[in-house]
């Protein structure tokens, strides 16, 4: 197969000389374009110096790299102390996301493992139905969360009624209100990977480690996790990342109090009271945290491929 | 002789009366069977007959609708895989793909708590067995097909269960390789006298390999018996047709005394011949190997016709001969200068060979 591969494309490169880079022209734009562009403009950014009304001025500057690291005092005159308030910030977003990504793949798995299991047409109406929420606006299923959750929402309500519990939670405005806004959010993009990769989990293997003396949770932990590990890495990913850059939940569910880096950002570019260069910075340094992460990963499946 | 030996032996597995029913579709009915211990035992059947759902009951993969299955007289219908003392060799291998060779093999070993020294050496001695000495650090997907089998044969084997169960693990290798392996399958069964409990549809190797051999048709048992049982004393039409090439020759049967029939063939001949358990007298099927046929001068034999059709196959030659009433007989001599081959369009005379005719039950 392998080697009927690079005939073809032997054959395609005498055939096609020459047009062969031009054919992929339009791939390069689309990345360079949406892609590297954007990025570079913020790396550009968070390196100039701000105006006072929103934008920059064109002059190199690292103020805004200074100001997230280091806290010279109300008028910048004393000398640098460590500033914390960004680094707490970006501490409780790395913590709130590994939360919703720990909560969604509790979740998602088994409801990943519930719909790969089914028979061939209820597959597909479980995953439609595990769908339909996200045809919604984020936004307005954000705020619905709010009113569900709220001290006089339906949640606590139908709780006292029952009798569960003697007076309302306080559930808006924590750290769990906003756990709890991600998980929502983001729970297909843990479900969908890692029911494709529990799909194309052969069940022969389950049988076979069963009939080697294996009971369900040593053929769980030893068999079918590993195999289908890539699914829920990628399912982490998916989740993870996106956590980590959201405003939505926080803002809506997480008050003043609970800030994230998303919401930090957002701050710096709404309005005219913005900081510019200081948006792009974070933004900056979120994006090198995330390919930090990235780079790791991809580096151990790499390792493990060669073996 | 060994056949008497055979049969005092302990019995390994007892299936009793096992019926198995997929919602209204029935796969096995009133199955019984009693495996011998240290018995190379062959489950023989046409795609679908129930083999693989025969030795999934027994692995624990199907539960049995009805009837028990004993291991060495134990009841072991309720236990789940994982508490049962067999191992199975996949038809499709199944070896854990994120495992390489060492870590499949040491798997049901650590399992059943061994420490890792003593599993360690274990593995190298089952792999020495099947001659896979230097692959230990290999990934299934590294493997050719006998290779993974090899494997998959290992793994089975390493925690030496009392009863192995194979379902058709050559067919996926080629005729040479398959013809080889057989063999040393073979001399493992002997080497380590583990009941075997192979599954094919492929009557070669059950011939070849088999201390008996149940051949299965739609759920049911047909026959059980050694190789040479079911091919020279099949015992009913099914047998007679799917082991072997045979003449099925539709006869009436004239008379039934002490395991013989006198019948009438087609043409007006007559012959007498042993009779299977269980046939009646009426209308019926006798069976005759094509190789126990011999030609006559028209006339003199018990039936007589012309030759239709040649056909060489190298070391023997296939003689069809057309009877009277349009049925085909077919005649198979050696390509030697001394037999005799008529040309087509001949009239012939044929003849069977002493015991070679056999009435089987319809
Ligand atoms: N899970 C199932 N549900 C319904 N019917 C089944 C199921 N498994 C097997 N069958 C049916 O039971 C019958 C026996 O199947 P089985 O797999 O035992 O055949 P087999 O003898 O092993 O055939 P082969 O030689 O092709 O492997 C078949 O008709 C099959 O369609
Ligand atoms: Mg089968």
């Amino acid at each position: 197969m392998v080697a009927g591969i690079e005939n073809n494309n032997s054959s395609n490169t005498s055939t096609y000389a020459g047009l062969g880079s031009l054919l992929i022209l339009p791939t390069w734009l689309v990345i360079g374009f949406f892609l590297v562009l954007p990025v570079l403009m913020m790396l550009v950014y968070s390196f100039l110096t701000k105006e006072f009304r929103g934008g920059v001025i064109w002059e190199f500057s690292l103020a805004a790299y200074d100001q997230f690291f280091f806290d010279r005092g109300l008028f910048g005159d004393e000398p640098p102390k460590i500033e914390w308030t960004y680094i707490i910030i970006f501490w409780r977003s790395i913590w709130l996301a590994a939360v919703a990504t720990f909560l969604c793949l509790l979740v998602g798995f088994p409801t990943a493992w519930f719909i790969a299991t089914r028979s061939g047409p209820n597959k597909s109406l479980w995953l439609f139905l595990i769908t339909i929420p996200y045809w919604v606006n984020l936004l307005i299923r954000t705020i619905s969360m709010k009113f569900l959750i709220r001290d006089t929402g339906p949640l606590n309500e139908w709780l006292l009624a029952a009798g569960v519990i003697p007076e309302p939670i306080h559930m808006i405005n924590t750290n769990f209100a906003v756990q709890l806004g991600l998980f929502y959010s983001y729970l297909p993009f843990m479900v969908l990977p890692i029911y494709a990769a529990v799909e194309r989990y052969n069940f022969a293997y389950s049988e076979a480690a069963a009939d080697l003396y294996a009971g369900r949770w040593a053929t769980l932990r030893k068999i079918i996790l590993p195999i289908v590990k890539p699914g829920i890495i990628a399912g982490c990913i998916l989740v993870f990342v996106p956590s980590l850059g959201a405003f939505l939940a926080p803002d809506l569910l997480g008050g003043a109090k609970n800030f994230m880096i998303g919401s930090l950002i957002e701050e710096q570019f709404k309005g005219n009271a913005g900081n510019w260069p200081f948006g792009a910075a974070a933004a900056m340094i979120l994006l090198s945290m995330v390919l930090i992460v990235l780079t790791f990963y991809a580096r151990q499946q790499m390792k493990q491929g060669k073996r | 002789m060994g056949n008497t030996r055979e049969s005092m032996k302990e019995v390994a597995v007892d299936i009793v009366n096992l019926t198995k029913c997929y919602g209204d579709f029935t796969a096995l009915s009133d199955v019984s069977l009693d495996i011998r211990d240290n018995e190379f035992f062959t489950l023989l059947g046409p795609s679908g007959c129930g083999k693989t759902t025969l030795l999934r009951t027994v692995a624990g993969f199907e539960n049995v609708t009805e009837g028990a299955i004993l291991l060495y007289g134990e009841d072991i219908a309720n236990l789940p895989p994982n508490k049962r003392p067999v191992n199975t060799v996949f038809q499709q291998y199944a070896l854990f793909p994120h495992m390489d060779v060492m870590q499949n093999v040491l798997f049901g070993l650590l399992r059943l708590g061994q420490d890792a020294a003593s599993a360690r050496a274990r593995v190298g001695e089952v792999l020495e067995m099947v001659q896979l000495g230097g692959f230990a650090h290999r990934l299934p997907g590294q493997l050719s097909g006998g290779q993974q089998q090899r494997v998959a044969l290992a793994r089975a084997l390493a925690p030496n269960p009392k009863v192995l169960l194979l379902d058709e693990p050559l067919s996926a290798l080629d005729l040479k390789l398959r013809q080889a392996v057989r063999l040393e399958l073979q001399q493992l069964q002997r080497d380590t006298g583990i009941t075997f409990i192979f599954v094919t549809h492929d009557q070669e190797e059950a011939l070849t390999m088999s201390d008996r051999i149940a051949v299965i048709a739609e759920g049911r048992v047909q026959q059980v018996g050694t190789a040479r049982d079911i091919y020279e004393a099949p015992i009913n039409k099914f047998v007679a047709d799917f082991i072997g090439e045979t003449n099925l020759i539709m006869v009436q049967v004239l008379g039934l005394a002490d395991g013989n029939a006198t019948c009438l063939l087609p043409g007006g001949g007559k012959c007498t011949c042993p009779a299977a358990q269980g046939a009646i007298a009426g209308e019926g099927h006798i069976s005759v190997r094509p190789e126990r046929v011999g030609f006559a001068e028209p006339d003199a034999g018990v039936m007589s016709g012309q030759v239709a059709r040649l056909v060489y196959l190298g070391t023997d030659m296939h003689v069809d001969v057309t009877l009277v009433d349009g049925e085909t007989i077919t005649v198979r001599t050696q390509n030697s200068t001394g037999s005799y081959i008529p040309p087509v369009g001949e009239n012939v005379g044929l003849t069977f060979e002493q015991g070679a005719a056999r009435l089987l039950v319809d």
